[in-house]
């Protein structure tokens, strides 16, 4: 028997999600809300039966105010914040709490809704100096153009590679009902798209958002009892940046080399999960630009260095392909509500691996899937779900 | 040039060869920007004043095609009149990289590798003409370059 069919010890028996988008007048709480039911009627539980809960936003201080809305039934609720991660530490704290056998049925909820445009934020909230604000500097967009320009020069990945990605996630947003951008745009519009920041243009970034998703968690011993298809997570792992590491909002980086933090919590993951990366049947993977997309395939083991011109080129990254990579669209498709997103990227693994994903259901239904998440200042979560 | 640094204790100023001021671990010896109380690498807390060398290659680059919001305040060297204007990670041998603007480099020009040096550069004018300038890299070797200092164009 395989690593990853032994028995796990906490299950996903429900997902729900308020799509991602624009929605003038309604609240995160609110849209939170909706989530958080259909998770809950999903997995066939009212909220009394929920033991506790645990919830993520950027905007929202205090995502536990949602109970104003769901009934207010006394359970612990705790609200976490870790970034672009946040749904990562989330799940983590979560399984956690049933691993422990604190609790059997807990409920993950993100959501979050923010202005357009790029994020900003105090630059001394992230150890930066306030001149590094005053200089353009602070700047998530920046960092990934950085990045990526080097990995293209170390690596020989093209700009075409770059637009293929791109092309991928909105033709995917085109065959998800959910999904914030569902047009789908060729490759030369994605090129010819504003350059925002060399080599990355306007349609190969991801928007910031409103949305919420919400996932329901249970002891595995119980899990059939509430479904006929529950997931397992078998593994979460967040890790923080190491000094050397090459991250976004860092005014210096060392010359000594040391991977990136998803490099590490990925291998963790997998140690924790008993699988290896050639188990993996579907990836959702921290596409905040297409250049994030085909660095992280790297990072978690996925392909080597300077494989995705070929991978892509070939289609392997597609629903049809053999490593399907963000099939719902990414961010690039369905923009990012930070505190939402990780749950996002469960609820289309899941959705995927029960086999109900209608018109972009990957034609083999999945068993392993791979969701992970990065952002500033050098956070990632990577987590390893099975059936 | 005339304008005060957009921050005590970033760079030397004013000066014919403007230094970065970074800071060396007494512990690990690991050499750090802007200078912190601790230390980065190690966590001690004993890092002494280190002026940090003129000149490095270009890392890696970017080009700014939008004006950042605030914080961002720069309105003469780079700002919305100017865009694209190019930053980068710049390597200083044996110390460390350090993220900037590049000014006098053009898409044509910009390359990865190119050699670079530090300069001095008008940053903005308030409402009331008070002048600030910051720190840039420009192309060539510190000796060589006769323009430092007199606001190079961001190019294009």
């Amino acid at each position: 028997m395989e690593g990853w069919q032994q028995v796990s010890d906490v299950a996903i028996i429900g997902v729900g999600l308020h799509p991602f988008g624009r929605y003038p007048g309604k609240s995160a709480l609110t849209m939170g809300a909706e989530a958080a039911r259909l998770a809950l009627a999903d997995a066939g539980l009212a909220w009394p039966d929920v033991d506790f809960a645990v919830g993520g936003s950027f905007e929202v201080d205090q995502p536990d105010a949602v109970v104003a809305e769901l009934g207010m039934t006394g359970l612990p609720f705790t609200n976490v914040y870790n970034g672009c991660a946040t749904a990562g530490s989330a799940l983590a704290l979560a399984a956690q709490q049933i691993r422990l056998g604190e609790h059997r049925i807990g409920l993950v909820l993100g959501l979050d809704k923010h202005e357009g445009g790029a994020f900003t934020a105090d630059p001394t909230a992230y150890a930066c100096p306030a001149w590094y604000g005053e200089m353009g500097l602070f700047l998530t967009t920046k960092f990934f153009g950085m990045k990526i320009n080097r990995y293209m020069h170390d690596h020989g990945i093209t700009q075409q590679t770059l637009a293929r990605v791109a092309a991928k996630a909105y033709a995917n947003g085109a065959v998800n009902p959910t999904a914030f951008r569902r047009t789908a745009l060729s490759e030369e519009e994605i090129l010819s798209s504003r350059m925002l920041n060399f080599p990355l243009t306007q349609y190969m970034f991801c928007s910031p958002d409103e949305g919420a998703a919400a996932v329901v968690v249970c002891d595995a011993d119980i899990a059939r009892r509430y479904t006929d298809t529950p997931v397992y997570l078998r593994s979460v792992v967040t890790r923080t940046r190491r000094y050397g590491a090459f991250e976004v909002h860092t005014p210096s980086a060392a010359l000594e080399h040391v991977p990136a933090p998803t490099v590490e919590a990925a291998r963790a993951a997998y140690e924790a999960a008993g699988i290896g990366p050639e188990d993996v049947q579907i990836a959702q993977l921290q596409d905040t630009d297409a250049g994030n997309e085909v660095m992280h395939m790297a990072e978690v083991g996925l392909c080597a260095d300077g494989e995705q011109n070929e991978l892509i080129a070939a289609g392997a990254t597609t629903i049809t392909g053999s490593l399907p990579v963000n099939t719902d669209g990414g961010l690039i498709a369905n923009g990012e509500p930070v505190g939402a997103s990780g749950l996002r990227q469960v609820h289309e693994l899941v959705t995927q691996m029960r086999g109900r994903a209608g018109d972009r259901q990957v034609p083999s239904v999945p068993r392993v899937g791979l969701a992970q998440l990065y952002g500033a200042p050098g956070v990632a979560a990577v987590s390893i779900l099975t059936t | 040039m005339a304008g005060e640094p957009i921050a005590e204790g970033l760079f030397t100023w004013p000066s014919d060869q403007p230094r970065l001021i970074g800071g060396r671990c007494g512990e690990c010896d690991a050499v750090s920007f802007p200078r912190r109380h601790g230390c980065p690498r190690c966590g001690a807390v004993a890092v002494t004043e280190e002026l940090l060398g003129r000149e490095g290659t270009l890392w890696t680059w970017t080009s700014q095609g939008f004006a950042p919001k605030e914080p961002f305040n720069g309105n003469v060297t780079v700002g919305a009149q100017h865009a694209p204007w190019f930053v980068g990670l710049v390597e200083i041998p044996g110390e460390l990289r350090i993220e900037a603007l590049l000014v006098g480099v053009t898409p044509e020009t910009i390359e990865i590798g190119m050699p670079v040096h530090l300069v001095v550069v008008p940053w903005r004018v308030d409402d009331e003409g008070r002048e600030t300038v910051t720190f840039a890299f420009a192309p060539g070797a510190a000796g060589q370059a006769a323009h430092d200092g007199g606001g190079v164009a961001a190019g294009v």
